[in-house]
């Protein structure tokens, strides 16, 4: 299926909402809690969750639920996650890749990493400050902040509360921050900051703080920082 | 359990030697760093020069290359290490206590699993990689083999 075909897939309502909770959740999805949470019937649920699985939009993976096992543990039961893989489609064609890895394998092998993070933040302070202005005058300056949770929300990064910390569920920069590590990593720490300065969220810093999987920053709020 | 495991090599040029005031950062996170290592998925080995925890009296490269050495079950365990911990940061931070080097300065290849390799073959492996650029028998994150020296997609 290519690209188009995938995307397509999505536009089916239901589809949509199905895709849209499995992709938020830090755990495997059955047939049941996301036929709850896009409210339509199991069965529905089911072939629709499958058709997002065809479409290489889903992975769907077999298993018996946690702390079952052996004879009469029952059948393994089938479990959906967001697939890795990226699904790009740009009409008329566009290849942003090729020059952003080029132009990080520049900033590499000349050392430019400090220039990179300033413009970085230069970017996210501007990127805040007009955030800050479509969210008007907001009273949370921590981080329940919800302009800021919007803001994180609106570039992809897919905020959601660890404990005392915001951590980012998605990385918007994955494959080439797969490729450059301690660059793009940098950059986009540095953008984090700026966006942060710019929203005015006074209470909250980032920091890098990389799990596998996950963004390589975590938001924390100032008060708890020692 | 795997029959191989994925050693690594890896140098730095000193700005300024480690008892400068400016490397006083760096040097304060070696111990942190280092029990991340020690404390990580799919850790081996790490190379100590047998007085203090850490490998910085080893200078096969000169006074003012300090290098370390690793071993790791997997592709995977040496990743998850190197750019998803805290070990990130000090990546990230480098240009402030090292100089860029015109050579590669990393190289990681497959040993047998509970053989732990000399210095001296892992300057063998960094010497090829700059010689020849990654191959099977010596290669960086850039372009991965496995043990049987397949090109490995990430």
């Amino acid at each position: 299926m290519d690209d188009v075909d995938a995307i397509a897939a999505l536009q089916d309502p239901v589809r949509r909402r199905l895709y849209d909770y499995v992709a938020a959740q830090d755990h495997e999805v059955g047939r049941a809690e996301a036929a709850d949470a896009a409210g339509v019937q199991r069965t529905l649920a089911a072939f629709h969750l499958d058709r997002l699985t065809e479409a290489g939009l889903l992975d769907a993976v077999f298993r018996r639920p946690a702390g079952r096992s052996g004879p009469g543990a029952g059948r393994p039961a089938k479990l959906y996650r967001r697939s890795a893989a990226e699904r790009v489609v740009s009409v008329p064609p566009r290849d942003y890749r090729v020059p952003a890895e080029l132009l990080a394998e520049v900033v590499e092998e000349a050392g430019g990493e400090e220039i990179l993070e300033r413009l970085a933040r230069r970017r996210g302070r501007s990127a805040g400050v007009a955030a800050a202005g479509e969210a008007g005058p907001r009273a949370d300056e921590g981080l329940e902040d919800e302009g800021m949770a919007a803001a994180l929300r609106a570039r992809g990064y897919e905020p959601y509360r660890d404990g005392t910390d915001l951590r980012l569920r998605n990385c918007p920069f994955h494959a080439l921050a797969v490729e450059f590590p301690p660059v793009v990593c940098g950059m986009n720490l540095a953008l984090l900051e700026g966006l942060i300065e710019g929203l005015g969220t006074t209470g909250v810093a980032a920091r890098m703080d990389p799990r596998p999987g996950e963004c390589c920053v975590v938001l924390v709020s100032k008060n708890n920082e020692s | 359990m795997t029959e191989h495991h994925l050693a690594q090599l890896n140098v730095a040029r000193l700005r300024e030697p480690l008892d400068a005031p400016s490397m006083a950062e760096f040097l304060a996170l070696f111990e942190p760093v280092n029990a991340l290592a020690d404390s990580a998925p799919g850790f081996v080995w790490r190379l100590t020069d047998g007085d203090a925890d850490d490998a910085t009296t080893i200078r096969p490269y000169g006074d003012d290359v300090i290098i370390n050495m690793s071993v790791w079950e997997s592709r995977e365990a040496l990743w998850n290490f190197t750019y998803r911990s805290g070990h990130l940061d000090v990546l990230r931070r480098r240009r402030e206590w090292f100089l860029r080097m015109a050579e590669p300065s990393i190289v990681m290849w497959w040993v047998p699993a509970g053989r732990i390799p000399s210095v001296e073959e892992a300057r063998d492996r960094l010497e090829r990689v700059r010689r020849e650029g990654p191959g099977p028998e010596a290669f960086t994150f850039r372009e991965v083999y496995d043990p049987a020296g397949v090109t490995v997609e990430i």
